[in-house]
């Protein structure tokens, strides 16, 4: 099917974006607006509406010196975030046309229309509902059609009317750049169709392929796609109710019914929920929020419901809450896993038992063990959240090590044997017997304070008095420390 | 007459106590114990403000460390309701609380309820002196030096200084590390 590509240009998308949000102001209120930006030291304007450039302003003009123009200047700081993300609305919203929708630079949307414009009653109906629908939401646009997409986006931004022939435009409609589109007027092709006339060769040689790649782009000798937008995946439900509810068990069933259908939802994309997010409207606009982190990607409803019993109990309800709206914030892939007789079945009670001491505590403070490939004592191991770790590992020692380690607590002591009485933690001790040295080195390849005081000899020390303590003497810089208790 | 093995484990679905410089080794005796006989995970609920590091090779002979969970709870408070919740969810073997303050008579009797609720066992590490009367046993815990032995002893006093349906005792006990189990040594051996 023939290619046929509307192009729509928003020339005062940040403008207009911030008027419209401003309710009380009126679409044709005709005061001057600029949006500012603070650019190389001064403020300068990013975007104005109609009146202002009415009064003799410009993009990128000082704001003090518009001020001095037009007294009654109305200002604000620029958001280009928000502009782009209102462009990503605005194309979203084109795909009431048709599917096919491409983002175009950071002020314009590209719809390839090809088979749906007799949806709308043929194609000049369809850019007539398009002009109307954006006007009345109070924006400026530009919106024309041509078989290329190179096409379309000149007759938006110098086409006179939307019927124009596209040669007789002048160079700069090529998308070219500001340097090639100088040398071009100088050398007096001012129009498309003069360089049209030109032989191709002269102007590969003299501009290089780019100017030639445009031309055929918006002639249609050469193809370009447009990219359609992805379509980002929306887990979410709500529900709103005729008449308000305060009960905490009305709210779970509500709730109930919302996970249902999100769960049946994460079904298809066979993906499983990491984070909830249910979001609890009172009628008196209040929002109350209930979060819920889960220790394991999860979508089944039955079992996902308990856990937001806690949350939900907290919640106060007001006057009541006439809307809930559940949404899946964080989702993971959650394939169907084959169940056979090696794999051991993943014990679901416990992820939920993390689930719920999670939320109470954090999700990162439920941790587990893995093992580490190191001989210094601390590092022999390592402590990762048990919600994002599968237990692992094989646990060997070669040497006894203690049950407790802490942080290195100096006792009076000389000399490279272990002395043979010491106070430690107030209390005086002998020592019975005494294993050792074990000699540990410093990993000098990972910087360590701890280490500084280079290699350690180690002494398993059993004192009369009961306590077996792991002493350690550091040679380099003579000083006795106790570093853990064994049984 | 009542031996070691009738006492150890302690009485199941019920929170027991322990207190003294041994008390970590009973805990992971215990864990590993009810651990390899319900196939299941147990988990150690601590202050996160404890700086004292829990040594997976530490402990690995008694406890496989894949079994373990470590939960840092901000609080007391925070201990004590992770805890309860462990214990009433019944999904865990053992649930060790690892405290620095007393237990009071409600929170103790709370977990004694839970622990019952959920089927599983629960063990408070307190400082001595500073136990709840709703725990079932109370069991005091000290290392003993072994002048006899060439190699490192793992020797120990277990007394058992509160009990609700018994008498009080007390053991040498001796961690087997081949066996896995704890053996006890009789007094008059060890002289």
């Amino acid at each position: 099917m023939r290619k046929r590509v509307v192009s729509m240009w928003f020339p005062r998308l940040p403008s207009d974006r911030v008027l419209r949000a401003r309710a009380q102001v009126a679409a044709n209120d005709n005061r001057p607006f600029v949006l500012t930006r603070h650019e190389k030291n001064t403020d300068r304007i990013y975007c104005l509406n109609r009146a202002a450039e009415a009064q003799g302003l410009h993009r990128g003009m000082g704001v003090s010196d518009a001020r001095a123009y037009c007294p009654d200047l109305q200002s604000q700081p620029a958001d280009p975030r928000a502009d782009a993300r209102f462009l990503q609305m605005l194309a979203r919203w084109s795909k009431r046309y048709c599917p096919w929708v491409g983002l175009d630079g950071a002020d314009g949307v590209m719809l390839n229309i090809a088979g749906s414009a007799h949806l709308f009653g043929g194609e000049a109906a369809m850019l007539d509902d398009m002009r109307h629908r954006l006007a009345r939401g109070g924006l400026n646009v530009r919106i024309a059609a041509a078989d290329t997409r190179g096409a379309a986006w000149a007759l938006t931004r110098y086409g006179r009317s939307a019927q124009d022939d596209i040669r007789t435009l002048p160079v700069a409609a090529l998308r070219l750049e500001a340097k090639t589109d100088t040398a071009l007027q100088r050398l007096g092709l001012r129009k498309i169709s003069d360089l049209l006339d030109l032989p191709r060769a002269t102007i590969a040689r003299r501009f290089g392929p780019d100017v030639l790649l445009r031309l055929d782009q918006a002639m249609g000798a050469q193809d370009e796609v447009i990219t359609p937008l992805g379509e980002a995946q929306h887990y979410g439900a709500r529900i709103t109710l005729p008449e308000p509810i305060g009960l905490a068990a009305d709210v779970m069933a509500g709730t109930e019914r919302l996970l249902r259908r999100l769960c049946d939802k994460l079904k298809e994309q066979d993906m499983g929920a990491r984070r909830l997010q249910l979001t609890l409207r009172r009628v008196d606009q209040g929002a109350q929020q209930v979060e819920l982190r889960l220790a394991a990607p999860m979508r089944d409803a039955a079992r996902i419901l308990p856990l937001f019993e806690r949350g939900v109990s907290a919640v106060d309800a007001g006057f009541g809450i006439d809307q809930l709206r559940l949404e899946a914030t964080q989702v993971e892939p959650l394939l169907p896993v084959q169940i056979t007789t090696t794999t051991a079945a993943r014990p679901d009670g416990l992820d939920d038992l993390i689930t719920r001491l999670g939320n109470r505590i954090g999700l990162e403070n439920v941790q587990r063990f893995l093992p580490a490939d190191s001989h210094i004592p601390e590092r022999s191991f390592q402590i990762a959240p048990a919600a994002y770790s599968t237990a692992q590992g094989a646990w060997s020692r070669h040497r006894p090590r203690p049950l407790k380690l802490f942080p290195p607590e100096p006792i009076a002591g000389t000399g490279a044997r272990p002395p043979a009485r010491f106070r430690w933690r107030r209390m005086a001790l002998t020592t019975g017997r005494s294993t050792g040295p074990e000699r540990i080195a410093p990993e000098w390849w990972l910087p360590d304070e701890a280490w500084r005081s280079g290699v350690r000899d180690y002494w398993h020390v059993e004192t009369r008095e009961g306590r077996r303590l792991w002493l350690f003497y550091t040679p380099q810089s003579p000083a006795w420390f106790v570093h853990g208790e064994f049984a | 007459m009542a031996t070691f093995e009738s006492h150890f484990p302690p009485m199941p679905s019920r929170t027991h106590e322990a207190c003294g410089p041994s008390a970590h080794v009973f805990a992971y005796a215990f864990a590993g114990q009810v651990s390899r006989a319900k196939g299941n995970s147990v988990l150690w609920v601590r202050e996160a403000w404890n700086s004292v590091q829990l040594n997976p090779l530490g402990f690995e002979t008694y406890l496989d460390p894949q079994q373990l969970l470590v939960a840092q709870a901000p609080s007391h408070i925070d201990v004590l309701a992770s805890a309860e919740e462990a214990l009433r969810s019944g999904r865990v073997a053992l649930v060790v609380m690892e405290l620095s303050q007393s237990v009071g008579l409600t929170e103790g009797r709370r977990l004694q309820l839970a622990a019952q609720q959920g089927g599983s066992m629960g063990l408070c590490i307190l400082p001595e002196g500073m136990g709840s009367n709703a725990a079932q046993t109370r069991w005091r815990c000290t290392p003993v030096f072994d002048p006899q032995e060439q190699a490192d002893s793992t020797l120990q006093k277990w007394e058992i200084i509160k009990n609700k349906s018994g008498t009080l005792r007390e053991w040498h006990v001796k961690w087997d590390a081949q066996t896995r189990r704890i053996n006890v040594v009789s007094t008059t051996a060890q002289r």
